[in-house]
Order: structure tokens, then C-alpha cells, then sequence
């Protein structure tokens, strides 16, 4: 670990001003439980040592997997789940072992989030506008007259029809819901927002426009995405740099240029030749890997390397020694033995 | 070549207490031999109703075929009995759907629900049954298949879900299979190697396949020929390559230009602005001319015919190249 140092975690502030988000091997393992006295037999390492660090402004995209624990990472990341070890900076504080009226306090209102279904993320018994005002009333943020013109600005940076405002979210389709949870997130002004698989539930058109909206609102107010996706092209379309999980391990983690142009994990590189990608009249078919089997399961990950079991380049090292995650080249982080 | 199967002016219309929704208005769809034809479109295109309409699987009352033929080897299926449809269902037509972990029944063996489709429609017994069902398995591509046979569904994962549905509707040699979204709910790398599975067997057994998606890469990877539906109608038939190379219709640029690719960096996606209009609001004249950047007049208030252009070879539903045509 060259450029990620270590904190001393007992320290809660750090100076180092350009990172907005510094997350150091943070691990989430869910327990699990068996028999009458539901005692612990084992857990599940969803995230099992994270190590990466945000700058204030860029989008860094997560891709992996269903299962691969990217979602977890989300949550962990903004404390919806406790994380079992390590910590999490967000600018310059330590935000892994506040207490939950600190966080509240101090930082919840800074970090939002987008969830993937638009359906299920917004409340069906609410209006537009009381969804919008919840998070004000809940943070105590402007007053009266305020309020409602924090609303009309709202709408009007997600693209929506002020006349709207007192309707239900049933009345709207997927792509305007989506932008009703945009806008949720954007009440409290925040620095960093979460997106995980915002854009996965969408039609293309509308996935889109959608993009498109948050590229813009990034450019207006400065604001750093953490995006978490499944579709590898949507990520390399809107990230600066972009960390590959598998198994609750970030596998590579380099600027989107060196991920895409020349990946250097196997998995990786497996991962970008299995997406189908439409191809022009006369272009050579891409090489492509298919990687055999599934997903081991996270409750007994394969000792090691994680991925041996399905690696094609894989050595007898790989299945007894972990792979350290080291920089390789300049920003460009693997864990793997070949380098 | 012959058409194995082909669909003129087919009309799947829902009837509900007021409204009369035209989910599938007027499609025509020709299917050859051994060929892979993809149907592409968004939601609510009425992509799948056109597919659960060949299979005659339309729940009735709301749905109605109300208009149009479906010509499956010369055989109307439209004026099949239900006795007779179920004769072809599963034997020579049979269809994988989207969702693996819901479409296998969680409390029969794996091994049961390939024998029973197997004794139904070829009229094998149990033990002979077994043997291919067993057969049927190795086939997909799962090395332990006999002890596989016992399982039941959920000790599967999806990508193996649905190499189980691949073998049930493979089992009796279908001549058609139609596959809705088949790896729309799977990961890439699984959803590449269904993708060769279904390419391999369509080829070994002549098979062809209906396969029905809105992943336009999956569709440059498998298919020989592409539809393209908008709200109920085809916009554009095209051989793929010719697609991919030249999109005609408006719609089908908006679509491509949506998706962001793997291999360059653009700044901006360009999209389609609105959303895809309601069955119940379906505009005047051309579908897709409310959201449409060419549209003019005679758009608004006509509604273009799926005409044949660059010598018959494709076909496109838009009056910016129907003109030309027309006066040659």
C-alpha cells in the first residue's frame, strides 16, 4: 500500500484536504446463524478489505457482479450498515465509529444517496412535494419562504414541471421517479452522493437522460459521485476512475482509461470481453474469455487468491497466498500475483 | 430458404372497461428456417405481447388476437383449439423466459420437469425419459448431470436456472424458439455463456429463435435479422449488419446513440427526450413523431407504411425514406 497510507485510526481528523472520502480496509461480515440458540456459525464477508480514496469533484465508479458486494460497500460506506472493521474518512473526519446522533449532527445531511428502484425508494403515500421537504424538516434546514423556493429550484434542475409538485410518485413513470430521487438526494446541498445502480432499472432512452442529468448537476454544483453499477459501459461512461469488485475485494482499482484500454486483472479483462457491444460492418468479433463456473459463495470464499477458482492464468501460488492490492503503475492498483 | 413462421398484420388488442389498448398493432414478421431474429424495443413496445401472442399464452378476457394471421409452417395458429395449440406448445414452438428463478416450479425436481415434458409430447416412458432428460443436461453444458436430475431449483444459481429452461425447451427439438430476455437478469460473464449456448444448439439442431430484447449488444452478437418495435408497430427490419452500420429510422438512431459504449469516451449521450406514450394516448399519425428531432407536418397527422427501401433488402416505417422510394 504506497500511496494509501495508514491512519492511526484513534486520530479523527486528517489534513489532507484534497479527498473528499478516504476509506481504509473496511471490512462488513454478516453473521450467520443456525440451530435453536442461533449461535454464530460462520459469516458472510460481503466487503472484505476496501481500500480506496475519493477527490473532491470526481465520479469513481464500482462494478462487479451481482454478489460481489458493491452494494454492501454502498451502505457500509454511509453508515446504513455498521461496518465490522476499518474506517471511513470523509472529509478529514472519522466516520466509522461516530455515534449516531454525531453523524446526524454532522455529517448525514453532506452524503446522500440514489437507490436503484425507483419504484420501491419513494414513499407511495407522499406527495412530491412533502418527499422533497421531509429531509429539510428533518436537518431543520430553511425557513418558510425559503423552503418553497428551494423546491422550484429543485424541480427545475431535475427537469420537472413545477405544476406536478402535489402529485403522487404513482402518477409518474420510472425515468421521472428517478429524478424525483435525484432531486431528494439535492435538498440538503450535499458533497458526495451514493448511487447505487441509479440508472440499472431504466430503458436505454431514459437511462440516458438520466446520465445526462447527473453529468450536468456535477458540472453546476461540484458534487463527487461514488457510482455503483453492474453495466460496465455505463460506468466507463461516467466515471473518472473505476474500482472492479469481485467477491468483496476490489480486484483493480485505475483512472477509466487504463481500466478499459488495458486492464491487467484477469478477471477484468474477462469481464470487459463478455459484454456484448454492438459492432460495425467489417470490425474484427473481439476476442472473447468466458470464464467457467459461478460465483463461489462469500459465506466460503476460496482460500487465497478469491478468484483462482475461475482464473484462467492461475498458479499454485494463487490458491495459497493472498494477493496483495499494490500500485503496479502510476494510479493503477491490482491485487494479483502476476504483477 | 422458407419462412417457418410469419406473422401478417397481427393485432393483439386489451380490452378494458373504457379503453381498447392496441398493445401489438399491425406486426409483420417473417421467420426463415434455422435463422436468429431479434426483436428490439423498450418497454411497452408490445415486444413481448407479440411473442406471448404466437404462443397463444395471451390471457383472455382482457386480450384478443382481434386481426392479423400467424403462419407457423403454413398453419394458422390464430384458428388452432386450445387442444390442438397445446399439441404444438412445448413441442415444436416452446419458449425460456426472463426470470430463471421464478419460471421452474420450486417443488418438482429438475429431473420431473424435463421428463413430463418429455412423456406429454414425445411419448416416452418414464425410465426412456429419464435417460434424455439426463441427456438433455449434459447437452446444456452441466458436467454432474445425473446427479443434477434430483435437485430441485433453488440449490441453482441463475446462470444454471437457466441452462435448465434451455434444456426443457430444447428437449423435444423445437423448430421455433422463442426467447424472452433470456439474459436480461444474468450477470455478463453467465450471460455470455448462454449467449454461445443458444448459438451452439440453434446451429446443431437448426433451430431458429425469436429472441426478444432491449440489450442491442446482445443482438449484434446472435442475430441474423432485426426488428425494431415502437409502440405496438415495427419501425425498422433490417439484416444486422446492415443495422448496426446505417440505422434509417429516427427511433433506431435515438436508440443506438443511447447506449454508451465500451470502446470511446463521449461527453454527452444523446438521448431521446419524453418517454414512450401509453397504449390509451398512442398520437396521431406517426408513433414516434412527438419525440421524434425530424419530425414535419405530414408526420402529425399520417401514419407512415412499413415500406421496403435499398431494393427490398430492409424495411423502415418513416416518411423521410419512404418518399424516395415511392417515386422510384
Amino acid at each position: 500500500m504506497s500511496t494509501l497510507t495508514k491512519k492511526d485510526s484513534n486520530s479523527s481528523i486528517i489534513t489532507d484536504s484534497d479527498y473528499i472520502l478516504e476509506v481504509n480496509d473496511l471490512k462488513k461480515h454478516f453473521p450467520v446463524k443456525a440451530g435453536i440458540l442461533q449461535r454464530n456459525v460462520g459469516s458472510v464477508k460481503a466487503v472484505d478489505g476496501l481500500s480506496f480514496k475519493v477527490k473532491k469533484g470526481e465520479t469513481i465508479g464500482i462494478v462487479g457482479e451481482s454478489g460481489c458486494g458493491k452494494s454492501t460497500a454502498g451502505r457500509t460506506l454511509i453508515r446504513l450498515y455498521e461496518p465490522t472493521a476499518g474506517d471511513i474518512f470523509f472529509k478529514g473526519r472519522n466516520i466509522s465509529k461516530m455515534s449516531e446522533s454525531e453523524l446526524r449532527r454532522t455529517v448525514r445531511k453532506d452524503i446522500q444517496m440514489v437507490f436503484q428502484d425507483p419504484y420501491a425508494s419513494l414513499n407511495p403515500r407522499k406527495t412530491l412535494k412533502s418527499i422533497l421537504l421531509e429531509p429539510m424538516k428533518t436537518h431543520n434546514m430553511y425557513k418558510g419562504k425559503e423552503r418553497e423556493d428551494k423546491l422550484d429550484e429543485l424541480l427545475d434542475r431535475v427537469g420537472f414541471n413545477p405544476l406536478f409538485i402535489n402529485r403522487y410518485p404513482h402518477e409518474f413513470s420510472g425515468g421521472q421517479r428517478q429524478r424525483i430521487g435525484i432531486a431528494r438526494a439535492l435538498t440538503l446541498n450535499p458533497d458526495l452522493i451514493i448511487a447505487d445502480e441509479a440508472v440499472s432499472a431504466l430503458d436505454v432512452s431514459i437511462q440516458a437522460q438520466i446520465i445526462n442529468l447527473m453529468k450536468d448537476l456535477q458540472e453546476e454544483m461540484g458534487l463527487t459521485y461514488v457510482f455503483i453499477s453492474h453495466d460496465l459501459s455505463v460506468v466507463r461512461h461516467i466515471s473518472d476512475r473505476v474500482g472492479v469488485m469481485y467477491l468483496g475485494k476490489i480486484m483493480e482499482f485505475a483512472p477509466k482509461k487504463d481500466i478499459y484500454e488495458e486492464p491487467l486483472h484477469p478477471y477484468t479483462q474477462a469481464l470487459l470481453s463478455a459484454v456484448p457491444t454492438p459492432r460495425k460492418k467489417g470490425a474484427a468479433p473481439r476476442e472473447r474469455i468466458i470464464l467457467k463456473g459461478d460465483l463461489p459463495s462469500p459465506a466460503n470464499p476460496p482460500a487465497g487468491c478469491v478468484f483462482h477458482t475461475r482464473c484462467p492464468a492461475a498458479t499454485a501460488m494463487c490458491s495459497e497466498k493472498v494477493p496483495e492490492f499494490r500500485e503496479v503503475k502510476k494510479d493503477h492498483f491490482v491485487a494479483c500475483h502476476l504483477y | 430458404m422458407t419462412a417457418l413462421l410469419e406473422l401478417k398484420n397481427l393485432k393483439t388488442h386489451f380490452m378494458k372497461k373504457k379503453a381498447n389498448i392496441p398493445a401489438v398493432d399491425g406486426v409483420d414478421l417473417t421467420i426463415q428456417k434455422g435463422e436468429t431474429v431479434a426483436l428490439v424495443g423498450e418497454s411497452g413496445s408490445g415486444k413481448s405481447i407479440t411473442s406471448l401472442s404466437i404462443m397463444r399464452l395471451i390471457p383472455s378476457p382482457p386480450g384478443k388476437i382481434v386481426d392479423g394471421q400467424i403462419l407457423f409452417n403454413g398453419q394458422d395458429l390464430v384458428t388452432l383449439t386450445d387442444d390442438q395449440m397445446c399439441k404444438i406448445r412445448g413441442n415444436d414452438i416452446s419458449m425460456i423466459f426472463q426470470e430463471p428463478m421464478t419460471s421452474l416450479n420450486p417443488v418438482l425436481t429438475i429431473g420431473e420437469q424435463i421428463i413430463e415434458v418429455l412423456m406429454y409430447h414425445q411419448k416416452l416412458n418414464k425410465s426412456q425419459a429419464r435417460t434424455k432428460a439426463v441427456e438433455m443436461l449434459e447437452l446444456v453444458g452441466f458436467s454432474r448431470a445425473k446427479a443434477l436430475v434430483d435437485e430441485y431449483p433453488h440449490r441453482l444459481s441463475g446462470g444454471m436456472r437457466q441452462r435448465v429452461m434451455i434444456a426443457i425447451a430444447m428437449s423435444c427439438n423445437p423448430k421455433l424458439l422463442i426467447a424472452d430476455e433470456p439474459t436480461t437478469a444474468l450477470d455478463v460473464t453467465i450471460q455470455a455463456q448462454i449467449l454461445d449456448l443458444m448459438k451452439d444448439l440453434s446451429k446443431k439442431y437448426d433451430t431458429s429463435i425469436l429472441l426478444i430484447t432491449h440489450d442491442l449488444g446482445v443482438v449484434s452478437e446472435v442475430a441474423d435479422k432485426v426488428v425494431v418495435m415502437y409502440c405496438g408497430q415495427v419501425v425498422e427490419e433490417a439484416m444486422v449488419e446492415d443495422l448496426f452500420d446505417e440505422p434509417l429510422h429516427p427511433y433506431t438512431i435515438g436508440l443506438m446513440g443511447s447506449i454508451p459504449s465500451l470502446d470511446d469516451d463521449l461527453d454527452r449521450l444523446q438521448s431521446i427526450e419524453g418517454n414512450v406514450p401509453p397504449p390509451e394516448h398512442f398520437p396521431q399519425g406517426c408513433r414516434f413523431a412527438p419525440r421524434c428531432p425530424h419530425a414535419f407536418d405530414k408526420c402529425r397527422s399520417a401514419l407512415p407504411a412499413l415500406m421496403d427501401v435499398e431494393g427490398g433488402s430492409r424495411k423502415v416505417r418513416c416518411f423521410l425514406h419512404g418518399d424516395k422510394e415511392a417515386t422510384s
